[in-house]
């Protein structure tokens, strides 16, 4: 345990005291999210959007109008999330002659004022109610995601190749340290510096851009935590056997980049061919930034996302299982 | 005296290379150990495999008389000949370190005293010269109080103020009755630091015994040198003698025979020197190739 400890501090400060890596940990995920705010904050939709679900004869006033567009749908549900989440500002479900808007949308009170004007049929009104999901709300579980891809992989992967090339794992391969107290007091340092950095990104995002927490966050830390140890197991399982931090590197980008693009931190998967989102599912990070997602915008709470879990608690395992088989000190 | 620790026909190969290529000795306790060659003799790669670095092709290393088992690692100290450590650490912090992962401590205090590390301890281990570098290095070797320290090369790239400066060190760890094992291929400190040497040469021992011993059998005396001008002319001398770059100079069996031959014969002794042959010599004529400062093999 003594040995264990030491190394474990030892660590710790060397990181903390690597300020240009700890100034980078801190600064560019806080200036990608400002960066990706602004760049979509832009309200670029000039027609009221509205789904229409189901089919009649005779069909409202309100669909013959120029500057609105409606959008069918062919499953109620789906039409009524968007709406919550104001990607709809009105949905029309025909066949029950009943109109939804959203309570706390100002273009579906506009609508709605449009639609009575004008009517040749009466409809009866529902509601739901959500926030507006701005980009932002969508994107800082991407950011989060992608603070602990790239924290725990180079965090771990990288560096204890680092060591093993430079001779500190040699010099402490002379000593009695077994491999097992080296390994787990590289990985919980990371797996904290990592999750204390998921932190600060999330309290000081949240402290300008004000984002939507609508879960609870004792869920929200569970799955980061899962997502953390799950990546810094990966991160070890590439530092078993490289030599050169080149090498490493490398294999590392080339791993990083498709799982940067393919696990929804940037942009929705949604509507892309069906391949791409099934390989999205074998990259851990598309677990948590779904889980992510449901807990801070749908409010789902864990039993929701068990799925991501197990499957995030079930790589943890292999990756832990094939570098305990992999690592090597030389 | 004892046997500290034994190699028995050790054998190392990388590739078609034969690194290390049936090598026996045994290291007497107490002493210090000298390993003595050209880059390239196998003197690191022997030196890996009885710190248990390296897994020896074949062949056995004995630990007062046992095979190795695990708490060897506890009993040793070693200092590489590039070792990096962690980054961002004070010296002070570097030495906390390797301490903790000992069972057994020595207290830092000492250690601090003893390297003289005092002046830099607060500093972040990479901002030190070579010579301080290799005081704290030397520092976290000796963190476990071991009976037996592993040097290699550790003067290496130290400029010679340094060097001396180290070998004071080891003087006195040597006093307290540690053993000290040492590569190095600087001549003059295999001379005055080891009591054993061991010579080798292409993964091969090519000789062994006390830098002493080891001169006097292969240079017998040393050799007196006179100007040749204070010669008389047509003298004749009954040991073998040869004249360079104006002066002459005997191999004598015996030096009082010689002494008294000279002034026998009339030679002034003023001006005379008395050659003592070093292992550079020692070196040279056991390869018939020479080394350089940095370990490199010289042209002749």
């Amino acid at each position: 345990m003594k040995r264990f400890w030491v190394v474990f501090v030892a660590r710790n400060l060397e990181f903390f005291r690597d300020t240009s890596s700890l100034g980078w940990n801190i600064i560019f995920p806080v200036l990608l999210i400002f960066g990706f705010a602004f760049a979509f904050n832009g309200s670029g939709q000039s027609a009221y959007k509205v789904g229409v679900f189901g089919d009649t004869a005779v069909k409202p006033d309100i669909m013959s109008y120029q500057h609105i567009q409606f959008i069918p749908y062919t499953n109620l549900p789906a039409s009524l999330s968007k709406l919550t989440h104001h990607q709809l500002d009105m949905v029309l479900d025909l066949p029950a002659r009943s109109y939804y808007i959203n309570t706390e949308s100002s273009t579906g009170y506009l609508l709605e004022k449009i639609l009575h004007s004008s009517t040749n049929t009466s409809l009866e009104r529902k509601v739901v109610t959500g926030k507006v999901v701005r980009y932002v709300d969508w994107f800082v579980p991407g950011v989060l995601g992608m603070n602990i891809l790239f924290g725990c992989l180079f965090g771990v992967g990288y560096v204890i190749v680092r060591y093993r090339q430079n001779g500190v794992l040699k010099r402490f391969k002379a000593t009695p340290l077994r491999s097992i107290e080296f390994i787990t007091a590289q990985l919980l340092s990371r797996f904290i510096i990592v999750l204390f950095f998921s932190v600060v990104t999330f309290v000081g995002t949240d402290f300008f851009l004000h984002f939507q927490m609508n879960g609870n966050y004792l869920d929200l830390l569970i799955v980061t935590a899962l997502a953390i140890l799950c990546m810094v197991s990966l991160g070890l399982l590439f530092s078993t056997r490289f030599k050169s931090e080149e090498l490493a590197g490398g294999v590392m980008n080339l791993v990083t980049f498709p799982m940067m693009l393919l696990s929804g931190i940037f942009f929705s998967l949604e509507g892309t061919p069906k391949v791409m989102q099934d390989a999205a599912l074998a990259l851990p990070i598309t677990h948590f930034v779904n889980a992510a997602r449901a807990i801070m915008i749908d409010g789902a709470g864990l039993a929701a996302v068990w799925g991501n879990l197990a499957v995030l608690a079930l790589m943890t395992a292999g990756f832990l299982a094939l570098s305990a088989v992999l690592f090597k000190w030389e | 005296m004892g046997v500290i620790l034994e190699v028995r026909d050790l054998h190392k190969s990388y590739g078609k290379v034969k690194a290390v290529d049936g090598v026996s000795f045994s290291v007497p306790e107490g002493t210090c150990f000298g390993m003595l060659g050209p880059n390239g003799a196998g003197k690191t790669t022997t030196i890996e495999m009885m710190e248990s670095i390296l897994a020896q092709d074949s062949g056995d290393i004995l630990y007062k008389g046992a095979k190795i088992g695990h708490s060897f690692k506890q009993n040793i100290g070693i200092q590489f000949q590039n070792t990096s450590l962690q980054e961002f650490l004070t010296v002070k912090e570097t030495l906390e370190l390797f301490s903790g992962l000992y069972p057994k401590r020595r207290n830092l205090d000492e250690i601090v005293e003893v390297c003289d590390l005092k002046e830099f301890l607060d500093r972040d281990n990479r901002k030190l010269s070579g010579g301080q570098r290799q005081r704290m290095l030397l520092g976290v070797a000796l963190v476990n109080d071991p009976d037996l320290l592993f040097l290699d090369e550790p003067t290496t790239g130290l400029d010679p103020h340094a060097r001396r400066d180290f070998w004071k060190l080891i003087e006195s760890i040597k006093r307290e009755g540690k053993t000290v094992i040492l590569t190095t291929h600087y001549m003059d400190e295999a001379e005055i630091l080891c009591d054993e040497l061991l010579v080798m040469d292409k993964g091969k021992i090519i000789e062994q015994g006390s830098p002493n011993e080891l001169l006097r059998k292969h240079f017998g005396e040393p050799a007196v040198r006179l100007p040749v001008g204070a010669v008389p002319s047509g003298a004749q001398f009954s040991c073998p003698s040869d004249e360079r770059n104006g002066e002459l100079r005997l191999q004598c069996a015996d030096m009082n025979t010689t002494l008294k031959e000279l002034l026998d014969k009339g030679v002034s002794l003023n001006g005379m020197t008395v050659e003592r042959r070093n292992l550079d010599d020692l070196f040279m004529k056991l390869t018939g190739r020479q080394v350089d400062i940095t370990g490199n093999e010289v042209e002749l």
